[in-house]
């Protein structure tokens, strides 16, 4: 196992596209988070959330993470590298849990700068906006309980869609198709959403994976969300299991 | 001599052996062709599941027989309101008051309008409009004036001659025809003389300041007008989106007087009526339609409108709009697929082939988006062509309100809809050129357009008319039939359905970025090692 996991680190590592990949996830992120906290205004309506607000660039930052999680297995088809992988670790289980360990560990370390950058935006800009003292908003702060579990969960919540991605890559092994379909099994979801009426509305904002996964944001009006905090998550996370399972599943039943 | 065929049917045949031999490449990859037919299956499938979502009331009690659900008269209990359909098959509002008589022949109305007054209601948007709860103010098509109608039945041909509150004077007919008389506002220093002249089914409008020197405004042939017409006077007041958003009943009050209708074919007595304030009709009316005569006098007060209707007002909805979402989903799927028909070129090394067998990498980028083009067309309107039937029989299944659309409109959309996966397919084979790479290259595509459609959907609604004028959202568009008229104010903004660009301008915007992005693939394709 050790050796799969070194060997795994050493070739995401010295990837061309990784750093940059990382690097893209990182300020596509804050850049996004940035850009929502400067048209945000306090006129626009009262009661909003600004830990949410802050990290709500995480929304658009993912895709970039997803394209890296999907990359790190399905270029091994596309390359035929992955004949190669599996002559030097004949243990398929262990192959994929080498990989979900490496893109894990990338997507912790993307989710740590990504939400520092978030949050460090939000503190700065946000009470440029009217979210302030006199309007009764505190700034934003992991010194805050509800903020210190946003922020932890969200680099969570980067790490368990990366994992959900390598997942649904194991299992297609295509990585165009792959990106059409964790994007649209993130994406589309609450947009469906939007669009029907309850009780339909409610149940997908309870199991979509982004939708719920994102509810770990929430800081402000719980009992009014669709799905609490934790619990959003633990669906996020029962949907990355399962793509893992499924993936490991067919990555051992099938001819490679 | 002998025959040479020139350089440009050389060219041509080229080209047509390129194309066949990319038609060739992408026929012969079966998993490209079942997701192009998912793609349109998602698309057909999601509509139906859009459409299913919004109910609106439903059938209490067994439905009459031979009655359509939108009829006033029908015992089927729908959830939407009625709604008129006028004779161009448009849907028209039809709610004013009138007073006239019964004429025959081919004659004439004269009248004097002296004042035009209004009131707004002031309650808000969740509280019935009541004549306790207004304030002074006119709207701008307030109307008042004369008119030759068929009969009282809400959608009836019509012609009249009219003083509004903003327009000046107009002479409009069938709901949506509207011609320019004499502008300024009617008081009692500067009245209007109206006058409305029928030779069969032809109608004139004239006006005038003095009574004495006629201008005539326009000329029109009604189709459809009967023998017996309705002719007389009416008053109407459309609601006001000068306060707030919702919409605010206005009610207007005109005075006219020296009202003459020449002519022996004019037989009987005034009558009154109150058109279209029923419960189950959908223009909102402040107040209940009144008229009093004195002599060749009349005071009439009236609330509603004769005009097309639009949204939000009449609540309608369109089959194209609940196709939204399905195409976002094959446009996804589209997006990998026509990224791939490149991308796997390069990653197999196919490419170098391709480019031994025709050197000019031009034509190949060419022949390349020239398939994926006409395929990505033929999925997108094939895609249409099946969900936009099936969508308005779930809406109006559901007791939802679908505003009537022609077969050229239907047509248009989904030509229109073709067009717009078919430049996103080309511009995802541009994007593939240019990354060489599957994953950025899907991601890009993605980004690019289908993003900016996602974002708008949870931006505000100023950020949301932005994205859909500049980004390649702005190709959904096309998508946009709900009937918008130049006499009717209303917000027509993406919040009550309406695009900020016109169908066709929106798809332009799209084809800019599409061209942008061959522009690009096809510079580096030149300059870069294969």
């Amino acid at each position: 196992m050790r050796e799969a996991l070194v060997a795994e680190w050493t070739k995401l590592r010295t990837l061309s596209g990784t750093a940059w990949l990382l690097i893209g996830a990182v300020g596509l992120t804050v850049a996004a988070s940035a850009a929502i906290a400067a048209t945000t205004h306090i006129s626009s309506g009262g009661g909003q959330d600004p830990t949410k607000l802050a990290l709500s660039g995480v929304e658009l930052g993912q895709m970039v993470l997803v394209a890296f999680a999907i990359s790190a297995i399905s270029e091994e088809y596309g390359t035929g590298m992955i004949l190669l992988s599996l002559a030097a670790v004949p243990r398929r289980r262990v192959l994929l849990a080498a990989k979900a360990a490496n893109v894990g560990f990338m997507a912790i370390l993307t989710g740590v700068l990504a939400v520092a950058g978030c949050l460090l935006v939000g503190h700065q800009m946000l009470p440029a906006a009217g979210l302030d003292a006199v309007h009764g908003y505190a700034p934003v702060s992991i010194s805050q309980g509800p903020t210190l579990r946003a922020a932890g969960g969200t680099v969570l919540y980067f790490v368990l869609v990366a994992l959900l991605s390598l997942g649904v890559a194991t299992a297609v092994r295509e990585t165009a198709v792959s990106i059409g379909a964790a994007l649209g099994l993130l994406y589309l979801p609450p947009i469906l959403a939007q669009l029907l009426s309850e009780p339909l509305r409610r149940l997908i904002q309870q199991i979509a994976p982004m939708s719920a996964g994102l509810a770990i944001q929430n800081t402000t009006k719980l009992r009014s969300a669709p799905i609490a905090p934790w619990s959003g998550l633990g669906v996020l996370a029962a949907w990355a299991l399962a793509a893992l399972f499924l993936g490991g599943l067919l990555l051992r039943l099938r001819d490679a | 001599m002998t025959w040479a065929p020139s350089s440009a049917t050389v060219g041509l045949r080229d080209l047509v052996d390129l194309l066949r031999s990319e038609w060739t490449k992408f026929r012969t990859v079966r998993g490209w062709l079942i997701g192009l037919l998912l793609a349109a299956m998602l698309c057909v499938l999601f509509t139906f599941l859009v459409a299913d979502g919004g109910h609106e009331g439903g059938c209490s009690g067994p439905p009459t027989p031979g009655a359509g659900p939108n009829s006033p008269g029908s015992g089927c209990y729908t959830g939407h309101p009625f709604v008129p359909t006028g004779p161009d098959g448009e849907a028209v509002a039809d709610t004013y008051q009138f007073v006239g008589k019964k004429m025959t022949g081919n004659d004439m109305i004269t009248a004097r309008v002296t004042s035009l007054t209004g009131l707004t209601s002031t309650n808000p948007g969740n509280v019935a409009p009541s004549l306790s709860a207004t304030r002074p103010g006119l709207a701008g098509w307030a109307k008042a004036g004369i008119m030759v109608t068929s009969s009282t039945v809400q959608g009836s041909p019509y012609a009249a001659v009219m003083a509004t509150g903003g327009h000046g004077v107009r002479f409009q007919y069938d709901y949506s025809h509207d011609r320019p008389g004499r502008p300024g506002a009617v008081s009692a220093s500067s009245p209007r003389w109206l006058r409305l002249t029928r030779v069969d089914d032809t109608l004139t409008g004239y006006d005038s300041i003095d009574g004495a020197n006629w201008t005539k405004i326009a000329t029109t042939s009604v189709g459809g007008l009967p023998a017996a017409v309705n002719v007389g006077l009416f008053a109407t007041s459309p609601l006001s989106f000068q306060a707030s958003g919702g919409g605010a009943p206005t009610r207007a009050t005109a005075r006219f007087d020296k009202v003459m209708i020449a002519g022996r074919s004019v037989r009987g007595a005034w009558r009154a009526h109150t058109v279209g304030t029923g419960a189950r009709d959908f223009y909102p009316s402040l107040g209940a339609g009144t008229s009093r005569r004195s002599g060749n006098s009349f005071l009439l007060a009236g609330s509603g409108d004769v005009a097309p209707a639009v949204n939000p007002i009449a609540g309608g909805d369109s089959a194209a709009e609940t196709l939204l979402f399905g195409l976002i989903v094959s446009l996804i799927v589209v997006i990998v697929v026509a990224t791939m028909f490149i991308t796997v070129e390069y990653r197999r090394g196919l490419i170098r082939t391709t480019f031994a067998a025709t050197p000019r990498r031009g034509r190949v980028l060419a022949a390349k988006v020239i398939v994926a083009g006409g395929v990505a067309f033929a999925t997108g309107a094939a895609a249409a062509a099946v969900a936009i039937p099936f969508g308005e029989h779930i809406l109006e299944a559901n007791g939802n309100y679908v505003f009537p659309a022609d077969a050229l409109t239907v047509a248009s959309v989904i030509a229109g809809v073709g067009a717009l996966v078919a430049l996103t397919a080309v511009a995802a084979v541009a994007l593939g050129t240019i990354a060489r790479r599957s994953a950025g290259a899907v991601t890009a595509g993605i980004i690019l357009f289908v993003l900016p459609y996602i974002i708008g959907s949870f931006a505000s609604a100023s950020t949301q008319e932005w994205l859909f004028r500049l980004t390649p959202a702005a190709g959904f568009s096309v998508l946009g039939v709900l009937p918008r008229s130049a006499l009717v104010e209303s917000t027509y903004t993406m919040t009550n359905g309406y695009y900020p660009l016109s169908p066709w301008a929106g798809l332009a915007v799209l084809c800019v970025y599409a061209a942008i992005a061959v522009g690009l693939a096809n510079l580096v394709l030149k300059r870069r090692d294969a």
